[in-house]
Parts: structure tokens; C-alpha cells; sequence
């Protein structure tokens, strides 16, 4: 892999953010529009639930983790729907740039607007709430980590999706993390489910942070059983939608898909 | 039948493109028939055929971003179904359906493709092209609110971003007035005779494929139906221009009567 191809897909980015304000709001907006909403309702629920619970670092917490990962997702998706939009296919992928340096672009990308909410959310969430994100130590870098790598493999399954059947497919991925909310636990523990959603649960790293961040705000010891597994199970994905990619972009060259994607809109 | 394949490099030095047995088909319909060429650096090569006929499918396939069924493509020597990255650092393209992200501007498109193909001092590079293409005074606009015309001089500098040995033009001045054309061409016949570039142009004008190609290939139903110079392949055929051949190619393919001078 080149160094100066994957700063070029970054550097478009920065382009299109510098020259549009209204994007960096849309990164900060709506998760700290999340954060407020959320805020006020632990608030709410610690003065009429009267079992002693803080909710702030509870459900507080889990929605800005779940709203980072969701952000992971969307960074690498919305990144490599600019190139669809502005129908850039045929110029980006018939110069050398290999498929690698281009989601490695994208995944860069991502973490860097994904960083701008994360701050945003920490930043409403401390200040206004109260809560301590960081005083839970390493395990909560450890976490975010895992969730970074699956929030990039839900964004490169969303591209391949779209890759695969086309810009109209595009609806397909707005609602993939809330599909998947529900079985990754994100606000209640894991025993709650019924056992075909906890079978489906153990796929999805998020349920095991989830469960692990709950328990160490419950006092338990360190979940490192749960974070190798949670972490296994994220690897693992990130490989498999890796090569899913590679497979779907195979076939658009073989099809003519990808070339089509400039030349005409593809329904 | 005339079904000509032509290679006329006549230089000891490898072609900037040799296309060998190219075949496409799609679900049972075959886009390309066992097509080959060459073009010589150096080199304007005229890529004609009526709609349908393969063109864009010869260049889609050349660019990497169509895989043929079977048959090579190396640009510059270096084979592209191996070593794709490499051979398409040498490669470049400008097409009237491909046109520069609308919402970069001009320089931040040469920018941004500069350092997709790795260039080295691009800086001074962005601001010879945006020279050479006088897009100086537009360089901070975006493309997509540039006329075709500057459109067009924007792509054609983003297609020598990397001074490429094989240049593909698929109707690169369709969009433009006779001036902007004519310097466009002049342009582009100097990149070819001066710095040994390789070109294979497309275009329905027979007039502007007259004044620019060394060569032309007709394509028909994905076959190279006739290849030669396109001063004489009128006269060769029994035609009274150019336009004229294109027109019986397009009507009555694989049926045109060969001629010998």
C-alpha cells in the first residue's frame, strides 16, 4: 500500500468539510442533540426511580458509545457515497489506486469525522451531566476500540452493499444500526432477551462491551473474558466484510458494474 | 469482409499499448471479439464505431475497471491484469461522462488525483496544468460550476496529472466550440509528437479524426473491422470520405467490400 493514494482519499474530505461548515455541523449536531436528549431523561429517571441506579454513567454512557460506533459506520459509508454522488468511480478506480488504500482512506476519514463527535458527546456529556467517561480507566479505551473496529466493519458491509446493488440500495444503510440496536443490548443486559435474540446477540461485538461496561460500572471485576471475545468476534468481521468487499468489487469489474456507475446512473 | 488488425509501430520501443485477443461477453451477448491493436508512443489512434460497437467497452477494459472475458492489455509493457496499480501509473483518461467532482475545485481536483497517482513536486505540477490549461483565474472554482468547456481543459489536465505514456480521450471535445477545440487538439497532437505520448482518441467527427489520428480502428458488433490511415481508408474502400465509410460501417457491418488501393 501507497502512503500518498489513501491521504488523497482523506484529503478530498477534508476538502469537501472545509469548504461546506454545514457538514462539520452535521457531525456534531445530532449526537450532541442525542446526548441532551438522553441527558435529561437519566436525570428524569434518577429522581423517580428512588432505587439509588445513577443512569447517567448507565444509559449515558451506552448512547455515546453506540452513537460513536454508529458514527465509525456512517464516516466510512458517507465517505464512499461522495465518490457515488459525484459519479467519481471511473476516475478513481481506473487510476492506481488499490481497493486496500481506498478503504484504508476511508476508514481514516472516518476516525477523524467520527473524532469530532466523540469530542462533541464527551464534551456535552461531562460538562452538563456529569459524567465521568474516563474515570472507569483502560477498559473503557479498550471498549471504544472494539467498537471503532466493528463500527468499521457495519461501514464496509454498507458500502458493499450499495457496490453490489447499486446507488438505489443507499436506503439500505441509514437503518442498520437501529436494526442492530436492539440485539446488541446497548440499554439493558443481555439475559433480558429472549434466547434466539441472545444467540444473535453473540455475534455483534457491541453486546459484549455493553454488558462488560455494565458490569464494571456494577463493580465487578475487569470483563476480560468478555472483551477478548467481544474483540475476537470484531476482528474476525472486519476480515470477513474485508473479503466480502473484495468479492463484491471483483464481480462490479467482471459485470461492468463499476463502470457503469459513472457512465449512467445505475437504479 | 474486411477484418483488418493493424500494429504499425515501427519503432524497436514498446508500444505505449498492446491489446491482445480481447474478448467481453455479458450473459450469452459478446461485447468484443477477439479485438487487438497497438499504439505506438507517440501515436494518435482513432477508436471509431457507431453506438454500440465496443468502444467504450475497449477503453473501460484498457482502464481496468471492466475485466475481460479473455486476452491481455499491457500499457507500457507492463500487463494489467497482473500488475494493475503499475500499469495504470502510466494510463490516463479523460471522458465526457466522467467528469471532475463537481464539488472540489479545479485545483483541489488536480490536488486530489496528483496524489491518487503518487506525483512528486505536485505542487509545481498543479501549476503548470492549471497554466498549460489556462485554469489559472479558475482554480478556486469548483467544477461543477464550470462551463463545458472549461470542464473539458480541467479533465484533460487531470488526465496528464502523471505525464501518462498512454492517454485514452473518449470524445474529449464533443462538448466544445470550434476555437476551444481547435487548441485542444493542437494541444493534445504536441503531447503526442513532443513528449511521446500514446493516444487513443474516440470521436463521431471525421473531420476532427482526419486532422488528429496517425491511424484509425473501426469497430463493429466488438470486431476491428478495418484498421489504416484515415486520409487513405476512404479512397481504399470506395468511399468519398470519411464520414461517408463510417456511415456504411454503422449500416452494413461485417459486409463492407475491401478495396486495394
Amino acid at each position: 500500500m501507497k502512503l500518498r493514494p489513501i491521504l488523497a482519499i482523506v484529503l478530498r474530505q477534508l476538502y469537501l468539510l472545509r469548504q461546506s461548515p454545514v457538514r462539520i455541523f452535521g457531525l456534531i449536531v445530532w449526537v450532541t442533540i442525542d446526548i441532551v436528549l438522553w441527558g435529561f431523561i437519566t436525570r428524569y429517571l434518577n429522581t423517580v426511580s428512588g432505587s439509588g441506579v445513577n443512569f447517567v454513567p448507565t444509559l449515558l454512557g451506552a448512547v455515546l458509545l453506540w452513537d460513536f460506533c454508529e458514527r465509525m459506520m456512517q464516516g466510512v459509508s458517507t465517505a464512499f457515497l461522495e465518490d457515488v454522488w459525484s459519479r467519481n468511480f471511473l476516475n478513481l478506480f481506473s487510476s492506481p489506486l488499490s481497493i486496500a488504500e481506498y478503504i484504508s482512506g476511508l476508514v481514516i476519514t472516518s476516525m477523524l469525522t467520527s473524532s469530532l463527535g466523540l469530542v462533541a458527546m464527551l464534551v456535552v456529556a461531562t460538562a452538563v451531566f456529569h459524567l465521568q467517561f474516563f474515570t472507569l480507566g483502560l477498559p473503557v479505551g479498550a471498549f471504544i476500540l472494539v467498537l471503532f473496529v466493528f463500527g468499521i466493519s457495519l461501514g464496509i458491509l454498507a458500502t458493499a452493499i450499495v457496490l453490489r446493488f447499486g446507488p438505489a440500495a443507499e436506503w439500505l444503510l441509514w437503518p442498520l444500526p437501529a436494526l442492530l440496536s436492539p440485539f446488541a443490548a446497548v440499554f439493558y443486559p443481555l439475559a433480558i432477551l429472549p434466547p434466539w435474540m441472545q444467540a444473535v446477540a453473540r455475534v455483534l461485538p457491541p453486546a459484549y462491551v455493553f454488558e462488560g461496561m455494565r458490569g464494571l460500572l456494577a463493580g465487578d471485576a475487569f470483563p476480560t473474558r468478555l472483551l477478548l471475545e467481544g474483540g475476537g468476534v470484531a476482528v474476525v468481521e472486519l476480515f470477513a466484510v474485508a473479503y466480502l468487499y473484495a468479492r463484491v468489487y471483483r464481480r462490479a469489474v467482471r459485470t461492468g458494474l463499476l463502470a457503469r456507475y459513472s457512465a449512467e446512473g445505475v437504479a | 469482409m474486411a477484418h483488418l488488425t493493424s500494429t504499425t509501430s515501427s519503432d524497436d520501443a514498446p508500444p505505449a499499448l498492446r491489446v491482445a485477443g480481447l474478448t467481453k461477453q455479458y450473459a450469452g451477448v459478446t461485447a468484443l471479439d477477439d479485438v487487438s491493436f497497438t499504439v505506438a508512443r507517440g501515436e494518435i489512434v482513432g477508436l471509431l464505431g457507431p453506438n454500440g460497437a465496443g468502444k467504450t467497452t475497449t477503453i473501460n477494459v484498457i482502464l481496468g475497471v471492466l475485466e475481460p472475458t479473455s486476452g491481455s492489455v499491457a500499457i507500457d509493457s507492463i500487463d494489467l491484469a497482473t500488475a494493475r496499480s503499475l500499469a495504470l501509473t502510466r494510463a490516463n483518461f479523460a471522458a465526457v461522462y466522467a467528469a471532475l467532482p463537481g464539488n472540489l475545485t479545479v485545483k483541489q481536483n488536480l490536488r486530489f488525483f496528483g496524489l491518487l497517482y503518487s506525483i512528486d513536486a505536485l505542487a509545481s505540477r498543479v501549476d503548470q496544468l492549471l497554466g498549460e490549461f489556462d485554469l489559472v483565474h479558475l482554480r478556486d472554482t469548483r467544477c461543477g460550476l464550470l462551463s463545458s468547456g472549461e470542464q473539458t481543459r480541467a479533465a484533460l489536465a487531470k488526465a496528464l496529472i502523471n505525464r501518462p505514456s498512454l492517454l485514452l480521450l473518449d470524445e474529449p471535445t464533443a462538448s466544445l466550440d470550434p476555437s476551444a477545440a481547435q487548441i485542444i487538439r493542437e494541444r493534445i497532437k504536441r503531447l503526442a509528437s513532443q513528449e511521446g505520448c500514446g493516444i487513443l482518441w474516440t470521436s463521431h467527427n471525421m473531420q476532427e479524426v482526419q486532422a488528429v489520428c496517425d491511424r484509425v480502428l473501426f469497430l463493429s458488433h466488438g470486431k476491428v473491422l478495418l484498421a489504416g490511415d484515415p486520409n487513405r481508408l476512404p479512397q481504399d474502400h470506395g468511399a468519398a470520405s470519411l464520414e461517408e465509410l463510417f456511415i456504411r460501417v454503422a449500416r452494413e457491418p461485417l459486409t463492407l467490400p475491401e478495396r486495394g488501393p
